[in-house]
């Protein structure tokens, strides 16, 4: 699978939004893929996921604790993540399923059934 | 037999020698430098997973916030020591059933980040969270620790 990642975006409200990007590993399965991308903070309400062609992004808001108390020491980036992968034709995309874990989207990705191998019978 | 070629006495031969002389002082300190300086943070000697630490600090108390994505929080250790906050972990990779891993960003093993808090805190009252791949351990200062108004009688 390749990976393609753009910085800013135009999105509908008119101003361009920044992101980072997350951590991604992707595993091969029987049947298609297996994408693990690390959102911590987000919610599932903060996860916007959608398909275009053979585009995929996945978009995480965070929403982070409230602490209280003043930041003496920071090493976190509080942007939101975005993520874009663009998959083989072979991908059926009705067939992607989401789901998040402790700050860990997994997503799966099925090939098409007319892809796989199938026997034809000489009648 | 000489295997240096005669250079010409117009060519330009001192500002090669220059190079290479300069390029052999940065390779001296190079090695003189101890290995793990350029790594910055936690002075490990080789990068691993460091997760992002962000503490905040309170009147009477200090929050450590770590992002550890797709952790179970059993797998998840913090201790105090003389001062020191230490969160560790790992990450077990998992079985392989007939996959085939294409790429891998993630990091997988062992984590470690400690941090020396300014202030002595209470061991008995340290409280942590973790929700959303968010860990916040809270810890309060030790009662002579916190700031306290002194009345001039």
């Amino acid at each position: 699978m390749n990976t393609l990642t753009r910085e800013t975006r135009e999105t509908d409200r008119g101003q361009a939004e920044q992101f980072i990007t997350p951590a991604a590993s992707v595993t091969e399965i029987a049947d298609g893929y297996t994408l693990e991308i690390e959102m911590p903070g987000v919610k599932k309400d903060g996860l916007e996921i959608f398909v275009e062609n053979n585009e995929l992004t996945i978009i995480g808001r965070r929403s982070l604790p409230a602490v209280e108390g003043t930041l003496i020491h920071r090493e976190s980036v509080p942007e939101n993540f975005r993520r874009m992968f663009e998959f083989d034709p072979s991908i059926d995309a009705d067939k992607i399923s989401a789901k998040i874990d402790q700050g860990l989207v997994t997503l799966t990705l099925l090939k098409a059934e007319h892809v796989k191998p199938r026997k034809i019978t000489v009648s | 037999m000489n295997l240096i070629r005669y250079q010409a006495p117009d060519s330009t031969p001192w500002l090669a020698l220059d190079r290479w002389s300069s390029l052999r002082d940065e390779l001296n300190s190079f090695f003189d430098m101890p290995f793990w300086s350029s790594f910055g943070r936690t002075g490990q000697l080789f990068t691993g997973w460091s997760p992002a630490l962000d503490l905040y600090e309170s009147g009477d108390h200090f929050v450590a916030v770590v992002e550890l994505p797709g952790m179970r929080k059993q797998a998840i250790d913090i201790s105090l020591h003389d001062g020191m906050l230490t969160i560790s972990g790992e990450r077990k990779r998992e079985s392989n059933n007939g996959e085939t891993a294409l790429r891998t960003e993630r990091y997988v093993g062992a984590f470690r980040r400690s941090i020396t808090l300014p202030t002595r805190v209470d061991p008995s009252k340290v409280s942590a969270t973790y929700r959303d791949g968010i860990l916040k351990v809270t810890l309060p200062k030790a009662e002579e620790a916190k700031p306290k108004q002194i009345q001039v009688s």
